[in-house]
């Protein structure tokens, strides 16, 4: 049983008009095995939250924790979180040059592994989460992220998620711009990890739909860059049909 | 979106010839000269980066190019000229000077076991001269200023199993040196040149290479050069009938390098490949030159040439000419360059000019592209978890790759990726 704990977190960015803070204190705790949806309006933070737990350079922790089972998360690099077992599915995939997917699949896991995975079993494992994933097969050999489609960003984001077993991981989006079968097939890649590994999730969108696929145990209003409200998976309902007026207008 | 760098398949006057090599139907046999129209895609399709220029040539047909071995019909080039605009003047130290070099400026040591012939050829003596045609002032001084050739050849139906080595060792940084090799394999002959450039000197070199008929001639060229050396260089091969050719050339270390490579063919039925491999470091210029020269039917050709640039004012040039005469029917051409923009203050030039005068061929396609690794490239795969170093040395390697394995001999494939490590180092990755 692992803990992913955030405590007050305050963020800011700089930017050319000065410092400008994005994080206002924000306050979570995941434990392994819970699936936590937050939804916000645009520009609230919610991609900022995610950036900053995956340790973005850009974002500027000025108060607060981030605690893995009690190690400072603050304190270690960007390979060492992911070392460490977390996961960021981006909501913008970076294409990277020169790699092929092969390449990085297989450095990446040796990295977090520590140990380079048996070049037999791997390859199978690759390819049968590939299949599962409808990606084709073709895309091992290509470029990272070069020149795929946005929803073939995704699935490749979720294949990633599968096949390095992280204990938490921060769903960015990973439901927008999918299409109907998409959806589905990406959601089924979130609840065999979230089964197989007792994975913790957090799961950032703005549709409801996804969670028609992904049930969350939790939902988290984010507005102006702190949790508004907290609730259980009917909170999600009442913003799909309401939306955030009764929380912007609190914060008013 | 500007940092991702796609291939580009081109259209030259409005037809297809980019990445699938697919003939031009539109073409009639009078053929037609599209280098202007091929520039003006170049540069469309091409912008968007900071560190990249496309340009066009703005010249006349390559095939009007000016050769000869008369110094005084090279002048001092004063930078303006198509072919010099690139290149720093100022830091060739000398190599222009109509000059004998001084001795010992680069030795020259053959290694090759027995079957493989090693003398000298004096001026006029051929097969000297009889492939490489002076295309600049470099090439005629060193023409001019070389008394006896080195000329290495390996006798018909011999193949040699061992890479033949010729290792140019300079002996000091602006030592004058002027260098003139000619590397021959008879018919059905089959041998590795490998050509090593280490230590420092103002090197001036010619090579010509003659590929018998059947042949297979590899010539592999390496510029390890100190970071104080000047190279300037002409490569000429012709490749006989169905022989095979490649010549690859690995620039990493000198500070100013500039080679043209370039071939044409004998007759018919043979497949000859140019492909480079470059790694600028900050203050270093490094620029190569191709040129395809289609004279005969029935030909296929393939360049690609790929580097990597780091550091303020590290900088590269690729200009790549393919010229598919009138009488070259049935020709099948793709040439490619690739670059990979490490840090910020780096540039690259890419420059491909496909001029077709036949409609009557297999394919002719180019392509050019430049990518960025920046801060995002980064963040994302050491959000995988691989460290900072090796996320550099996974892009780097995984994009000059394909250049060191055409090269084909283990030993110097290993030691290339030894020294693209340490190039890395270098910049503090
Ligand atoms: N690098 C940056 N430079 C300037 N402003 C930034 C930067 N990154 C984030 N911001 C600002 O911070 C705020 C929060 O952005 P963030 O991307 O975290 O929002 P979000 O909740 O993920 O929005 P969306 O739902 O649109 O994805 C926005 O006002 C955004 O403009
Ligand atoms: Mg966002």
């Amino acid at each position: 049983m692992s803990t992913l704990e955030i405590k007050d977190l305050h963020v800011s960015i700089e930017t050319e008009q000065g410092t400008k803070e994005i994080l206002k204190g924000v306050s979570l705790t995941i434990t392994s095995g819970e699936i936590h949806a937050i939804m916000g309006p645009n520009g609230s933070g919610k991609s900022t939250l995610a950036a900053t737990i995956a340790g973005h350079p850009r974002y500027e922790v000025t108060s607060g924790s981030i605690t893995l089972d009690g190690e400072d998360v603050l304190e270690m690099g960007v390979d060492e979180r992911a070392q460490a077992g977390l996961f960021l599915a981006m909501q913008y995939p970076v294409e990277v040059p020169g790699v092929t997917m092969t390449n990085f699949l297989r450095t990446a896991k040796t990295a977090l592994d520590g140990e380079a995975p048996k070049l037999r079993t791997w390859t199978k494992e690759v390819r049968e989460a590939m299949e599962q994933l409808k990606i084709d097969a073709d895309f091992a050999s290509r470029n990272v992220n070069e020149g795929f489609s946005g929803g073939e960003k995704k699935r490749v984001e979720i294949l990633q998620l599968e096949l390095f077993k992280p204990k938490f991981a921060v769903l960015d989006e990973t439901d927008s711009g999918l299409d109907i079968d998409a959806l589905r097939v990406v959601s089924e890649g979130v609840n065999r990890a979230h089964e197989a590994n007792g994975m913790g999730t957090m799961l950032i969108t703005h549709y409801t739909r996804i969670l028609n696929y992904i049930k969350p145990d939790h939902v988290h209003v984010f507005i102006d860059g702190r949790v508004a409200e907290h609730g259980g998976p009917e909170l999600a309902d009442e913003l799909e049909e309401k939306g955030y007026d009764r929380f912007l207008a609190a914060t008013a | 979106m500007t940092n991702t760098p796609a291939d580009q398949a081109e259209k030259v006057a409005g037809v297809e010839v980019g990445e699938r090599r697919i003939s031009i139907p539109g073409m009639t046999e009078e053929g037609e000269n599209l280098a202007a129209e091929t520039n003006q895609a170049a540069e469309h399709s091409h912008g968007g980066l900071g560190e990249t220029k496309q340009l066009t040539s703005g010249i006349g047909s390559r095939a009007n190019r000016h050769t000869g071995f008369d110094v005084a019909g090279f002048p001092q080039p004063s930078g303006r000229e198509e072919e010099w605009r690139f290149t720093p003047l100022k830091k060739l130290t000398g190599v222009l000077t109509d000059e004998a070099g001084q001795a010992d400026a680069a030795e020259h040591r053959v290694t090759a076991s027995e079957d493989v012939v090693v003398s000298s050829l004096a001026q006029g003596i051929a097969p000297r001269d009889s492939v490489l045609q002076p295309a600049d002032r470099a090439a005629a001084v060193a023409a001019k200023n070389v008394d006896d050739a080195l000329h290495v050849s390996v006798p018909a139906d011999v193949e040699v199993a061992e890479p033949i080595r010729v290792d140019i060792t300079g002996a000091g940084a602006g030592r004058r040196a002027n260098s003139h090799i000619v590397l021959q394999a008879g018919t059905h002959a089959k041998a590795v040149f490998v050509l090593e450039h280490r230590g420092s000197a103002a090197f001036n070199g010619n090579v010509e290479v003659i590929v018998g008929d059947g042949a297979d001639v590899k010539v592999i060229s390496l510029q390890r050069w100190d970071d104080d050396a000047v190279h300037v260089g002409q490569h000429d091969a012709e490749v006989g009938r169905d022989a095979s050719y490649k010549h690859v050339a690995v620039s990493l270390g000198g500070a100013v390098i500039r080679l043209n490579t370039n071939f044409r063919y004998a007759a018919e039925g043979a497949e000859a490949e140019m492909y480079g491999l470059y790694f600028a470091d900050a203050g270093q210029h490094i620029e190569h030159r191709t040129f395809v020269d289609h004279n005969s039917p029935r030909n296929t050709s393939n360049v690609l040439y790929k580097g990597a640039l780091q550091g303020a004012s590290a900088r590269t040039v690729w200009v790549g000419d393919v010229l598919i005469r009138k009488e070259a029917v049935g020709t099948d051409s793709y040439e490619k360059n690739q670059n990979l923009v490490l840090t910020d203050g780096a540039r690259a030039d890419s420059v491909p000019n496909l001029e077709i005068e036949t409609g009557v061929i297999e394919g002719a396609g180019h392509a050019s592209s430049t990518g960025r690794f920046d801060e995002n490239h980064l963040f994302y795969l050491m959000a995988r978890g691989i460290p900072e170093k090796e996320a550099r040395q996974l892009v780097v390697r995984g994009f000059l790759n394909e250049i060191i394995q055409k090269i084909g001999v283990s030993s110097i494939e290993d030691s290339l990726q030894e020294d693209l490590e340490n190039e890395l180092e270098i910049a503090g990755f």
